[in-house]
């Protein structure tokens, strides 16, 4: 499904040349759910962008869905965003002063969805992420956890084929973080494949695999034999 | 997506915004509103130069005192004394001159008056009874000096609306009533009708008593400030100017033409010092026009890239959501669109207005020219739909990651 080959990126800040990311080749199935570990400064957030069609790698070769990345054009790029990859950022990017319902509906109205199927299709996945009572609420009504779920629900709503998740934690506090990843973890058990970065350890132990990056290059790429599963499903 | 889709999208973002679009509209307007009332008040008072320059009579000759200048040579420095109404009389009775229809003579002074306990400066004119018909001095309520009130040195007087005004209030009449120049009583006889004007230019601030009554009880003096002439028509002026000052250098024994202790002047003359004048007034109301225009401009320009540039972080969120280039480009496009036509045409209305005001209460016409509204708000929309649109076309050829890594 996804597949890197000797994908390398270096950014030029004047003289000086920064590589973020060394000779990384993976490839991530259907149905994962892939962690990406590292400190900052390690990559993890640059593979993240340039997986989602965000940033260009400067060398190598990136293939999704069997199609290469490079050979595209913007618009293309643009559609494959679209239609095959959600994104949940860090600092959920949602629109401001706009309503989730309207917020889920902006990537349906770019993929040409018709009104009605995006109006129903919204309420569906906020009801899925547990926001059913709140989809006329703006960003600012709601909690930092509340916004990463209507964050989440838009990206579930072009049915993709992959989750990012960029630090989908890294500004919630702990309670609310586990119920965005119980979420995330109901929806690769719904079979939604899902690549997470991260720093913290125990957000990684939920995901059943991890790569561990370090200045750029793989260092660790291991099945999470030990698992973490949430409370609940401990039960 | 459609265009009445993203039309809809746009509407919707601005609407969502309201202080951003409302400070955006702001800059607009204000940029649009100055330059149409600055051009507007600046052609309103062209205008009004050359109205009452006009309004003078186009058969009308007017002879003052002093040294001849009109033939780009200066004469002797002349005195002011040098016309008499003597001189009016002989124009006027001379065989030789056939073109001349009226001639009037006048002696003007300011001075303070009284009526009771208000008083004011203004200006005292001593005329004769033809100055109303050569002058299209209209009257309101009574009659105006007449030839047996000349010859009788009559203490009549004529107000203009606004020292009546001054002198016994808004809506009083003052016929029958007195007023005081220099210790003396005048009987008011007369009420002009208002000719507007305002400031130095108010032509409704003076008073007009008998020339004779002027010069010898008023002012102790023999000789006139001016002579108007009514020549029997627009075509004979040339002849009239040649008759009148071939007449006058005969009286006064001056053989030398350039030696003339007075001038005529024409309206022909006056309008060409008027066309300069104006000229002068067309190139400020140029200057006026681009300056606003570059003001407005610049504040329109900047309120627009920074409300975009702001929105740097939303194009790429845009983009990572799967929005494409054209899609982007096009719905900031439209907003822009908008923002200036919405704002441009409160502008338009806000600048008429705003000049209408003043207009009213500078006693000026109303004045607004179409191509200046046009240029107006051709230009500010031009600037606003493009700095509208060029940093949201910026950005939106960014990578989205850098547009949304924007701070």
């Amino acid at each position: 499904m996804i597949k890197v080959i000797h994908l390398t990126k270096i950014y030029k800040t004047g003289e000086v040349e920064v590589v973020a990311l060394d000779n990384v080749s993976f490839e991530i199935k259907k149905g994962e759910f892939v962690a990406i570990m590292g400190p900052s400064g390690s990559g993890k957030s640059t593979l993240m962008h340039i997986l989602g069609a965000l940033d260009i790698p400067s060398k190598g070769e990136y293939w999704l869905d069997g199609e290469l990345i490079a050979n595209l054009d913007d618009d293309e790029l643009a559609e494959i965003r679209n239609k095959n990859i959600g994104f949940v950022f860090q600092a959920y990017n949602l629109l401001p002063r706009t309503s989730a319902l309207k917020n889920v509906m902006v990537p349906m109205m770019y993929g040409d969805v018709s009104k009605e199927e995006r109006m129903k299709k919204a309420k569906r996945y906020l009801e899925k992420v547990g926001l059913g009572d709140r989809i006329h609420h703006a960003p600012n009504q709601l909690s930092g956890g509340q916004q990463q779920r209507v964050a989440i629900a838009r990206a579930l709503a072009m049915n993709p084929n992959i989750i990012l998740a960029d630090e989908p934690t890294g500004n919630i506090a702990t309670k609310q973080a586990l119920e965005i990843m119980e979420i995330l973890e109901d929806l690769n058990e719904q079979g939604n494949t899902i690549l997470m970065i991260t720093h913290e350890q125990e957000i990684a132990e939920y995901a059943k695999r991890i790569i561990n990056l370090r200045d750029g290059q793989i260092v660790e790429d291991k099945n999470n034999d030990s698992r973490r599963l949430l409370p609940k499903r401990k039960e | 997506m459609d265009y009445k889709e993203l039309a809809l999208e746009s509407f919707v973002t601005l609407t969502l915004n309201k202080v951003r679009t409302g400070l955006a509209m702001l800059g607009v307007i204000i940029g649009i509103g100055s330059v149409i009332a600055l051009i507007s008040l600046g052609q309103a008072s062209q205008l009004f130069i050359e109205n009452q320059i006009k309004s003078l009579g186009s058969n009308l000759l007017t002879i003052s005192p002093g040294a001849q200048s009109s033939r780009g040579i200066r004469g002797a420095a002349g005195g002011k004394e040098t016309l008499t109404y003597n001189d009016a009389e002989a124009i006027k009775n001379s065989s030789e001159i056939t073109t001349v229809k009226n001639v009037s003579a006048e002696y003007n002074s300011k001075t303070q008056v009284v009526a009771g306990r208000n008083n004011t400066n203004t200006r005292v004119s001593g005329v004769t009874p033809e100055y109303a018909s050569i002058r299209n001095i209209a009257l309101s309520v009574g009659s105006f000096i007449s030839e047996s009130h000349l010859i009788g040195m009559s203490k009549v007087a004529i107000l203009g609306s606004q020292t009546s005004v001054d002198l016994f209030g808004e809506g009083v009449s003052p016929i029958g009533k007195t007023v005081r120049v220099n210790g003396i009583s005048f009987n008011i006889i007369g009420l002009m009708e208002s000719k507007g004007g305002s400031g130095f230019m108010n032509q409704d601030d003076i008073i007009f008593v008998p020339l004779t009554t002027a010069q010898k009880l008023l002012f102790g003096v023999n000789y006139v400030s001016s002579i108007y002439i009514e020549a029997v028509s627009e075509n004979v002026m040339s002849q009239a100017r040649d008759e009148i000052g071939y007449f006058l250098l005969a009286r006064h024994k001056i053989k030398d033409p350039t030696q003339a202790d007075f001038s005529i002047m024409s309206q022909e003359d006056i309008l060409g010092t008027a066309a300069q004048v104006t000229g002068t007034f067309t190139t400020l109301l140029s200057g006026i026009a681009a300056i606003s225009l570059i003001v407005g401009g610049i504040g329109i320009m900047n309120i627009m890239l920074v409300t975009v540039t702001e929105r740097t972080r939303e194009i790429g969120l845009r983009k990572a959501l799967g929005a494409k280039k054209k899609v982007i480009t096009v719905q900031f496009l439209l907003e822009a669109i908008m923002i200036t036509f919405v704002g441009g045409t409160i502008g338009v209305v806000l600048g008429m207005s705003v000049s209408s005001i003043f207009s009213r209460s500078m006693g000026l016409p109303l004045v607004f020219s179409l191509p200046s509204i046009l240029l107006a708000f051709g230009v500010s929309a031009a600037i606003g739909v493009l700095f509208g649109w060029y940093p949201a076309q910026k950005a939106a050829n960014l990578q989205p990651i850098e547009a949304l890594r924007y701070e």
